[in-house]
């Protein structure tokens, strides 16, 4: 059978193409419905095992999956804005533990996630080089986002405009770096996490400058009375919060009123989140509450109906690969009806003929075995971005 | 070495019939056999190989009754003691020249591939003056440079009968005279028969025998 082996390696290496294109053929065939069912499977694992720990989540009417994805997966699509009431509503009903959150901004491809310190416990988040959040303008990185950035503790990061075009949008701020996390295997591990009020400081809800009762330069005021002094556009408006200059940030109106994207809800036990999601009925209610479990599942539910549509196509494009490289067997026979002659006149016998052409066709599986597997490998290995990649951005 | 008796051969297509009463090569002799083309020369060498069996009638190699093996005792006996060497060498493509040469070792479980084969067909190799070719593919060599393969690869399992149909056939004048003469030499240092089919007869009167192959069939050829 070596024997064999070494004629039929031979005369693959020979035909480079031919064999080149035969084991693309397999390989694809065989990678394509492993590789899906190998994402579907981690998709599933991955988004279900955080809808399940995430009992109730409460957004703005609308998409009910985009609230689940921005709120739980930090997905692009920023569902409408409710305020800071929504959180306090919940609050105040006593029937669960409430966690805003307001993820809309980016840092360099990173979610910047503006939350309360009950979402780090929650969600079990340690910090692993560095600390806590603890004043205005810091930041809390992420295992992998920390690795990707190249961040640590002491360094700094300027959060992304959100249209670069926008002259009137809002402006970068650069954020100190205090800590990292411990790698949590979830999201939160691609996440920059801020305090809610840097977050709106970054949409220039908050701000901070010079002290404009102080300023003498006269271009700068546009209107001074014993009440109040109206500042020019001139006006320099911090972009970094130091220790000099954290005095001076200060936030406008009520802060009830300002915007977040969600409300995680931890309910005390069952019965208080059946009553609360029962407040949340009304058909003039502007929230929606929502069970991540039930809007993933949802999800999971289309997606394996579409997988069910594409096995099926990719089941036919496997037959018809199949009988293509029968076909092509078939037909390289017959060209190669010489080359047998010869080796028949030498004295070789119809088995020894069956166990060459079986020998190409062992090394042929087998080479694409192995790329499929290598390829499948790295599937697996990166499927963690990828399902970020093709169910979550 | 090679008797023939009462020999009847036909394809299952065609007119060809081929009728031999008797036909015999003793000892070490080295038989020419020419006719004309299409006359049946290369059936009786497939016969006596045994690549096809006679309708009727005997062929015995070396006393052993090659029409009376099965195919597989035949296959083995053909490799074991008979070398072929073909007009167009027949040498596969997809196989370097001491691959080439040492294919049949491969494809039969009758014949052991070891050390000493490998050496000899290096040195076989070297004394047909293709010795620095080993490594080359089968198709980077001229014409002459393949019949030489070729007749290594016959040579290399010491057969005592070699058949060798036009052997010469595609070779220019100089090529043709020079392997003709590591043939013969080979075929004289190994003592083996040689039964060779020639259109040639500038060559004939190197042979100790020539055969017109008219005159041994009882019918013509189709």
């Amino acid at each position: 059978m070596i024997d064999s082996l070494y004629i039929a390696w031979k005369y693959l290496g020979f035909n480079k193409m031919r064999t080149a294109t035969l084991v693309a053929c397999i390989t694809l065939i065989s990678f394509l419905p492993a590789s899906l069912q190998l994402l579907l499977d981690e998709s599933e694992r991955q988004l279900m095992s955080r809808a399940v720990v995430t009992p109730l989540v409460i957004g703005a009417k609308g998409s009910s999956l985009d609230l689940v994805m921005n709120t739980l997966y930090f997905g692009d699509e920023v569902p409408e804005r409710i305020s800071m009431e929504a959180a306090d509503r919940v609050w105040d009903t006593g029937l669960a533990l409430s966690i805003p959150a307001y993820v809309r901004f980016q840092a360099r491809g990173h979610p910047i996630v503006g939350t309360s310190l009950d979402y780090f416990d929650f969600r079990g988040l340690v910090v692993a080089d560095g600390r806590m959040l603890a004043v205005l303008g810091e930041c809390v990185l992420g295992a992998r986002a920390a690795e990707g950035l190249g961040l640590g503790p002491g360094d700094g990061l300027v959060s992304s405009p959100e249209t670069l075009f926008d002259l009137a949008g809002i402006y970068p701020l650069k954020m100190r770096v205090v800590g990292v996390l411990q790698k949590s295997h979830t999201p939160d591990d691609l996440a920059v996490f801020v305090d809610l009020k840097t977050a709106w400081v970054i949409q220039g809800l908050g701000h901070g400058h010079e002290d404009v009762t102080r300023i003498k330069d006269p271009t700068l005021i546009l209107e001074r009375t014993e009440a109040n002094v109206a500042a020019s556009a001139k006006l320099f408006h911090f972009t970094e919060i130091t220790e000099k200059n954290l005095e001076s940030f200060h936030f406008h109106g009520d802060l009830s009123s300002y915007p977040i994207t969600a409300v995680i809800a931890v309910p005390k036990d069952a019965k208080s989140g059946t009553i609360l999601r029962g407040r949340y009925l009304s058909k003039e209610e502007p929230c929606q509450i929502v069970r991540p479990e039930d809007v993933i599942d949802a999800l999971l539910q289309s997606i394996f109906r579409i997988k069910n549509v594409l096995d099926a196509v990719i089941s036919v494009v496997a037959l018809a690969t199949v009988l293509a490289l029968i076909l092509v067997f078939a037909l390289s026979l017959r060209l190669r009806q010489r080359e047998i002659q010869t080796i028949f006149k030498l004295g070789c016998s119809r088995m020894t003929i069956a166990r060459l052409i079986a020998a190409e066709i062992s090394i042929i599986v087998l080479l694409s075995g192995l790329l499929c597997g290598a390829m499948i490998f790295l599937v697996n290995h990166f499927s963690n971005d990828l399902v970020r990649m093709l169910f979550i951005r | 070495m090679i008797h023939i008796d009462d020999l009847e051969f036909h394809y299952r297509e065609g007119e060809f019939r081929l009728r031999m009463r008797e036909f015999s090569v003793t000892g070490a002799e080295k038989v020419a056999v020419i006719g004309p083309s299409g006359s049946g020369k290369t059936t009786l060498l497939n016969l006596i190989a045994g690549i096809i069996t006679p309708l009727s009638g005997h062929v015995s190699v070396s006393e052993v009754r090659v029409s009376g093996l099965s195919d597989s005792e035949r296959r083995d006996f053909r490799i074991s003691n008979i070398g072929f060497v073909f007009q167009d060498f027949e040498l596969l493509d997809y196989l370097n020249v001491l691959d080439n040469i040492l294919h049949p070792y491969r494809i039969t479980g009758a014949l052991k591939l070891d050390r000493e084969v490998r050496a000899r067909a290096e040195s076989l190799a070297r004394e047909m003056g293709i010795g620095d070719k080993l490594k080359r593919a089968a198709n980077d060599l001229s014409h002459g440079e393949k019949q030489r393969a070729a007749i290594c690869r016959a040579l290399l399992p010491r057969p005592s009968l070699i058949l060798a149909d036009e052997a010469t056939g595609n070779l220019d004048p100089v090529n043709k005279i020079r392997i003709l003469d590591l043939l013969f030499r080979n075929v004289e240092d190994q003592d083996a028969t040689l039964l060779a089919v020639t259109h040639d007869h500038e060559l004939l009167e190197r042979f100790d025998r020539v055969v017109d192959f008219q005159d041994f069939r009882d019918e013509g050829a189709g």
